[in-house]
């Protein structure tokens, strides 16, 4: 499955058109790294325990939208965008999106 | 009284530690910038022709950065009068730099020469707690352009 943000593939057309695919994942943090990123607000610095959350959550929000897309028989998403949004405190929602289509 | 003291502590402990890892940080950011120099992130949106086939993959990169007490503090007296707010401005610019990083090193490892479409998004983290807004999430994307190899 090939996944790009550009609207076109270089060197190989796209025959058919499949519509828009999506995939998010909502993920809190649990308290261990809770307490470590108060610790981190006092002396600055990164994050690491939510730098990894966040991208483990994305990877999540990806392959669903790869699930999705595979279901309807695609063989590329292009264009894709992401977005994030904080549903609550302590929780993110990562989303992915795009459009899928058969290349030739 | 013990509140005004556990508050000087916070902001002397923030000081010394925040300066030193964004001193640190800035540092690490030039040096692998000047080693990725080669490998150029654009904001194009449709890839240069070429008859060969080249192959394209996402690539993403993120940090979550935070501020320090002290620059936090700073932040809000800055607040009462207003003006440029230097020590967000630092904390977002190495949040970018970083992510970009981050993701021009996924980029090279696989092999790309350049990094087509890039795009950013910046999101806070911990809002709507108080105090505590202060890490921001950055996060990089694009797609990273390989081309076919010769021969």
């Amino acid at each position: 499955m090939l996944i790009t943000n550009l609207e076109v593939v270089p060197g190989r057309r796209v025959i058919d058109h499949l519509g828009l695919v999506q995939g998010s994942s909502v993920r809190a943090k649990h308290v261990g790294r809770d307490i470590m990123a108060g610790l981190k607000n006092i002396f600055g610095g990164e994050l690491r325990g939510y730098t990894e959350l966040l991208q483990e959550s994305r990877e999540e929000a990806i392959q669903r939208m790869q699930e999705q897309a595979e279901a309807i028989g695609a063989n590329a998403v292009l264009n894709v965008r992401f977005s994030t949004s904080s549903v609550t405190q302590g929780a993110a929602e990562l989303f992915a999106y795009g459009t899928a289509v058969t290349l030739e | 009284m013990v509140d005004l003291i556990v508050l000087l502590v916070l902001i002397t402990l923030g000081y010394l530690f925040g300066q030193w890892s964004e001193r640190n940080h800035y540092r690490s950011i030039i040096e692998r910038e000047q080693e990725l120099n080669a490998l150029p992130a654009i904001a194009i949106k449709f890839p240069p022709v070429s008859l060969s086939k080249p192959s394209t993959t996402l690539v993403m990169g993120s940090v979550v950065i935070s501020v320090d007490y002290f620059k936090r503090f700073v932040a809000g007296l800055r607040n009462l009068v207003g003006g440029r707010v230097t020590s967000y401005e630092t904390l977002l610019d190495r949040g970018r730099r970083e992510a970009i990083l981050r993701m021009k090193a996924e980029a090279a490892e696989i092999g790309a020469t350049m990094v087509l479409n890039i795009k950013l998004e910046t999101a806070s983290i911990s809002k709507g707690r108080k105090n505590a807004v202060g890490s921001i999430e950055v996060f990089a994307y694009g797609t990273a352009y390989i081309p076919a190899k010769k021969g």
